[in-house]
């Protein structure tokens, strides 16, 4: 019966060749012993044999690869012989991986999950203590841990990364390794040796104890993740039974402290900072405008938006432009016409001859109106209370601009300047007023054509919008000729 | 009268551009200043490391990893996690937000860290293995532009001058300029804003000086900048990385009356608007110096366990906030978890057939969890599943069983009887007599 002793350092390794050796071989697993360092004694046992190397390739399951990789680290003398049961299985049972179902994949799965926690815990648990000075050129620390399984070489390449810049060492009783001048090296494992305290160890004591909230004591949640068997190596646990001990007298002085006068410093600082030369002063009656619009409450929608969207532009701006809402992008700049519907229309009202720079452009409703869904807010159109709520502050807009001419761009910004969003379709292109006389453009919203599934429908759209724009530029031009 | 608590009293009064009279503050030694800012410090709830970009120090020229998944390096006696070195950086405060241990009317003692002591001792506990890096917050001195300044400060020094690779949480301060937020983000892998208080009413009413309003517009640009951050100029050239492991934020529970559903509503919107990774919940618990605006109870620990649940099921489960709180009377019912109390509230939907169901329908299903719910799809592929597959995938079965149906298991009365809720209720405790 052949026996398989696997090496103490490069276990995985030498595992994974012999495996590949016996399998090639047609070995089956009854007829293998397997252990790691010095053969136990067994009275059937073959002398150790060299294993050939694979005489043909053999292909398993990625996931099989990397979870023999962590369970050859497992404390159970039995994992060699079960990870070879499996991959023996898996030459006939396609799909097996994928199977949690099935108890020995179930087992090994388990055992995986045992190293993996005890690999973890070990980033978490080794405390290093400086043997060097603090001013060498190079620090020295080393630490003394004890995990439950062999994982220590498997870890050590994690620290070899985080703490390239100072040598250590990690002795535990199986293995030790050594990081020096940037290279990781392993030897044999050794007692307890003794590494003297250091300092900073206090520190991290007033730390762990003044991190701590009396008031919230869930002592099994803690020993749930950090359990009793890492406490002697850990030197922050020595605080945790006088921590738990007066932790319910400390919360209830808390509570039964009566509560005390302020400083007398406080009055006056609250009141430096409640004094109204702190806000800025308004610039003018638009920026005052701004600050009203944004403290809205006159529909719900400010409850959801981030902020009111106030319109922007020359204060002389002759032409106004009005869209429906802010959107997304919108809502999150605080200024209107930055998302896609809005550099849409830039575009294309350049190309329609329309100074956007010279233009005040705002919107019929001020808050964006969304319904959350997950990570993205899905847009809403504005109901017509919404529309008529928000109607005083688009009037307030065109009164301080007096525009020569105003275009309208969809149904919501038509409803708030005519009263009326029946029939945009047929109404665009045609000029209409606000109840105060000033002219009223009407067209489609951008965002329209942007909707349009259909390239070639969407193409025409976009020239009908040029059109109207250009119609609208005319239009303007003669208003201002008068 | 406590020296120091004169000396801060006299630091207060100090008049704008004479600060450097604060440096008598520095009578302090660093421990007592760690035990007074870790102390301020532990109200906040986030401790999270994971999830930013990965980074290690392999070239020897500085110190420090990150690879995905972070680590927890202790555990207090509250079952908190410690990963990260909390710590504020001032607990001087010019804001009164009642439901704050630092608020300015507090007379908690008070202590200021320089720069360098932070870096420091965030080196110093890293290279001891202690931490995964820094979460730094601070109260407000002077003027939010001057303490947000500072603390950027401090990042920048451990990034450029120090190497470090660790993680960075910069607490931000809301009212500070869009401009040093920015460079918050260039530093930290991750930046939090809090919104406080689950309702901008309470927000109000509590912390008199914040502005929910400015609050959300920093969220908002956290946003904007992170999402810049990931377009490439028309040269190809990549922007500077703006805040790798993305920003979170935290409210109180239990301070003011809102109820669980107005809560859940609030993280709906929070996390549809700003790209929130996290929003932590934070039962409201005594704090040393109280103020009599607020009750002292005992942390409803039960009730922000069961947001954190609720949250869960909306970011990984298909819920949405209506779902989880329709058909309560507006709080999540403490007894049973959020995702066993809809089941049962919607028992027309199950039982549930693992061989057949959709992934969506699978992961309503109480006892399943995601992983559970893909070994399910994996297997189901191959053969028919039994009971023992399931409890060995991981399902737990106790919860699953009156609501789905297997080839050797079907609930049968079980899920129209009307003790169905009972038997999942916990077992009458004694009271405790203290």
């Amino acid at each position: 019966m052949p026996h398989v002793a696997l090496p103490h350092i490069g276990t995985d390794t030498a595992w994974r060749d012999a495996a590949r050796g016996l399998v090639s071989r047609g070995v089956p697993p009854a007829e293998v012993t397997w252990s790691r360092g010095v053969a136990e004694a067994d009275l059937f046992a073959t002398p150790p044999e060299e294993i050939a190397p694979a005489a043909k390739t053999i292909s398993v399951p990625r996931s099989f690869v990397e979870l023999a990789n962590t369970v050859v680290w497992h404390n159970d003398p039995e994992r060699f012989a079960r990870l070879y049961a499996m991959l023996w299985r898996l030459g006939s049972e396609k799909g097996l991986m994928e199977d949690r179902g099935d108890a020995d994949l179930a087992k090994l799965r388990a055992m995986e999950k045992a190293v993996r926690r005890d690999k973890h815990k070990m980033t978490a648990f080794v405390r290093f203590r400086e043997i060097g000075a603090p001013d060498d050129a190079r620090r020295r620390f080393a630490a003394w841990f004890e995990p439950t399984h062999y994982t220590l070489e498997p870890t050590a390449p994690f620290f070899a990364r985080r703490f390239a810049d100072m040598d250590w060492m990690i002795a535990t009783p199986d293995l030790t390794a050594v990081f020096e001048d940037g290279a990781l090296g392993f030897a044999e494992g050794q007692p307890k040796p003794d590494i003297p305290e250091d300092a900073t160890e206090e520190l991290w004591g007033t730390y762990f104890r003044n991190i701590f909230n009396p008031t919230r004591l869930k002592v099994g949640a803690m020993m749930s993740e950090m359990p009793k068997k890492y406490w002697k190596n850990l030197p922050e646990a020595r605080h945790i039974p006088e921590m738990i001990a007066s932790a319910e007298t400390r919360a209830r002085a808390m509570q039964d402290a009566a509560p005390t006068l302020p400083p007398p410093r406080a009055a006056k600082i609250t009141e430096r900072l409640a004094a109204p030369s702190v806000l800025r002063p308004m610039a003018d009656d638009l920026d005052q405008l701004r600050a009203q619009e944004n403290a809205c409450t006159r529909c719900p929608l400010y409850e959801n938006a981030t902020q009111a969207v106030p319109g922007e532009g020359p204060r002389d701006a002759d032409l106004m432009v009005v869209g429906e809402q802010p959107g997304d992008q919108e809502d999150l700049a605080g200024r209107p016409f930055v998302g896609p519907a809005g550099q849409m229309f830039d575009r294309i009202a350049k190309e329609a001859g329309i100074d956007r720079s010279r233009a005040f452009v705002t919107n019929a409703v001020k808050h964006f109106k969304f319904t959350p869904r997950g990570k993205r807010r899905i847009h809403q159109n504005p109901n017509t209370s919404e529309i008529r709520a928000c109607r005083f502050w688009v009037q307030s807009e065109i009164e301080l601009i007096k525009p020569k001419l105003i275009l309208s761009m969809g149904g919501t910004a038509a409803e708030s300047l005519t009263g009326s969003r029946k029939g945009i379709l047929a109404r665009r292109g045609t000029i209409e007023a606000t109840e105060n006389g000033v002219p009223v453009f009407l067209t489609v919203h951008p965002s329209y054509l942007l909707r349009l599934p259909d390239p070639a429908l969407r193409e025409d759209e976009t020239e009908k919008f040029r059109a109207d724009l250009k119609s609208a530029q005319a239009h303007l031009e003669e208003l201002r000729a008068q | 009268m406590a020296l120091p608590d004169k000396l801060s009293q006299a630091a207060a009064l100090v008049p704008r551009g004479h600060e450097h009279y604060l440096n008598f503050m520095t009578t302090h030694s660093l421990e007592r200043k760690l035990a007074i800012l870790s102390d301020a410090a532990r109200y906040d709830a986030s401790c999270a490391s994971s999830g930013t970009s990965k980074r290690n120090s392999k070239d020897g020229k500085g110190l420090g990893s990150t690879e995905g998944s972070g680590i927890c390096h202790a555990y207090a006696p509250d079952g908190r996690c410690i990963s990260l070195l909390k710590i504020l950086m001032t607990n001087f405060c010019i804001f009164d937000c009642a439901y704050c241990v630092n608020r300015v009317s507090s007379n908690v003692e008070r202590a200021r860290f320089s720069v360098d002591e932070v870096v420091k001792l965030t080196l110093e506990f890293y290279r001891r293995n202690y931490i995964e890096g820094l979460f730094l917050s601070s109260g407000i001195i002077q003027s939010p532009d001057k303490t947000m300044e500072d603390m950027v400060r401090i990042a920048k020094k451990l990034r450029e001058e120090e190497n470090f690779r660790g993680y960075i949480h910069l607490k931000t301060i809301p009212e500070a300029s869009q401009e040093l937020i920015e460079q918050a983000g260039l530093y930290a892998d991750r930046v939090s804003i809090n919104v406080e208080m689950p309702t901008d009413a309470s927000v109000t009413q509590y912390a008199p000086e914040k502005k929910p309003d400015t609050i959300r517009r920093a969220m908002a640009g956290v946003r904007l900048r992170k999402e810049a951050s990931k377009d490439r100029s028309h040269t190809g050239k990549r922007p500077a990385r703006f805040a790798p492991a993305g920003q979170s934020t935290q409210m109180i529970i239990g301070a003011d009356g809102s109820n669980d559903a107005t809560i859940l509503g609030q993280s709906t919107r929070l996390y549809s608007s700003y790209g929130l990774k996290r929003v932590y919940y934070s039962a409201f618990s005594p704090i040393p110096d109280a103020t009599a605006k607020l009750p002292l109870i005992k942390p409803p620990l039960l009730r922000e366990h069961r947001l954190y649940q609720a949250d869960w099921l909306m970011r990984f489960y298909g819920f949405d906030a209506n779902e989880i709180t329709a058909g309560t009377d507006g709080n999540l019912d403490l007894s049973i978890d959020p995702k066993l109390a809809w089941a049962l509230r919607n028992r027309h939907a199950f039982p549930v057939d693992p061989m057949r169901a959709d992934r969506e329908t699978l992961l309503r299903v109480p006892g399943f969890g995601e992983r559970t719910v893909q070994r399910i799809i994996a297997a189901r592929r191959h053969r028919r599943l039994r009971w023992d597959d399931l409890a060995r995938m991981g399902a737990n079965m106790k919860n699953a069983r009156p609501f789905v149906s297997l080839a050797d298991w079907t609930p049968g009365a079980l899920l129209d009887s009307p003790d169905l809720a009972a038997r999942f209720a916990p077992k009458p405790e004694q009271l405790s007599l203290f």
